[in-house]
């Protein structure tokens, strides 16, 4: 028998804050969320998985560094290669630019200051596994928490990025407009989320665990955790 | 074996905003210093390592700069050897 409930696998680190977060968001848009803990090298045969936000191994050197030679990590790295959904959320999205999933790396926000509020991102494709079901131009509500979120990267990754279409958010107005007044940390081109060629990998420092229940806040996180799932059954049945 | 001590430095590559320098550099003038430009603030890692010889613990050391010390995208490394006392 087959399960029409996709399983998310959502990783623990020490240092994780989001975890809770994204395995409630997981489960309350439809899917089964399997916690994965650091040191175990085995996936439970998960359907997608998603590296949470916080402070991994307390972001000790730089973020992400440690956590991506986490044990769990090579697990996490072979499912990415065989295609599997693979979401960096925040310090996630910092694992997979240490890990050579994505490109670029973050810095410092510009202001040097740690932003938590609400912002608005334009989807500039469909083609991953969390913007599967919206449509490239339309903006979302999500909220951003880091101090460290400022992506950049080497002017060769920047210019296969933009040519191959890899950006999956930018920071933008309520309306779409994507300028420098909307650019919350000074990411090069207000790149707030971006994708591997294949598009099953995506990253990004808005929070969308955190913008799924409308008792709480924004709800712009419930298309990104449904496209997941969307993406995580197609894989399973694949 | 022999012990070799190195230190490493990591510095935001040239070219790339460095926010912690410019929090310096505007913090100096306060101070008096008004003569003080191209802060940049980086990283001191200073390690023992245990092998055969030198040139083994320096090629060792810069694979460490390599996968671990440093993130070859925003940051360059250099490494240096510090004299037995």
């Amino acid at each position: 028998m087959t399960s029409t409930v996709p399983r998310v696998g959502v990783v623990t680190f020490p240092g994780s804050l989001d975890d809770r977060d994204a395995r409630r968001a997981v489960d309350q848009m439809g899917g089964e969320a399997v916690a994965l803990w650091h040191a175990d090298r085995d996936l439970r045969g998960v359907d997608a998985v998603v590296l949470p936000g916080g402070f991994s191994y307390g972001d000790y050197l730089r973020c992400g560094a440690i956590a991506r030679f986490a044990p769990v990590m090579e697990q996490v790295v072979s499912f990415a290669e065989r295609g599997g959904p693979l979401l960096g959320i925040c310090n996630g999205f910092q694992v997979l630019c240490e890990a050579g999933l994505l490109p670029g790396a973050m810095i410092r926000n510009h202001s040097l200051r740690f932003i938590c509020r609400d912002v608005w991102l334009r989807v500039e494709t469909a083609q991953s596994c969390i913007t599967g079901g919206l449509t490239p131009g339309e903006t979302i509500e999500i909220p951003i928490k880091h101090g460290e979120g400022q992506w950049i990267a080497t002017p060769e990754q920047l210019v296969d990025v933009e040519r191959d279409g890899l950006v999956v958010f930018r920071y933008a107005s309520r309306t779409g407009i994507v300028d420098d007044d909307h650019n919350p940390n000074g990411a090069t081109n207000n790149v707030a989320g971006i994708r591997n060629a294949a598009g099953n990998v995506v990253g990004l420092m808005p929070h969308p665990e955190h913008a799924v229940d409308p008792d709480v806040g924004p709800t712009g996180g419930q298309p990104l955790f449904s496209s997941l799932l969307h993406a995580a059954l197609a894989g399973a049945a694949g | 074996m022999t012990t070799f001590t190195f230190e490493v430095l990591v510095t935001l590559k040239e070219g790339l905003s460095d926010p912690q320098g410019k929090a310096v550099e505007s913090a100096l003038p306060s101070l008096g210093w008004t003569n003080v430009r191209h802060v940049r603030v980086g990283k001191h890692i200073k390690l023992d390592v245990e092998a055969d010889d030198e040139a083994g613990a320096l090629d060792q050391v810069r694979g460490m700069a390599v996968r671990l010390l440093s993130n070859p995208v925003i940051e360059d490394y250099q490494v240096l050897e510090v004299a037995p006392r």
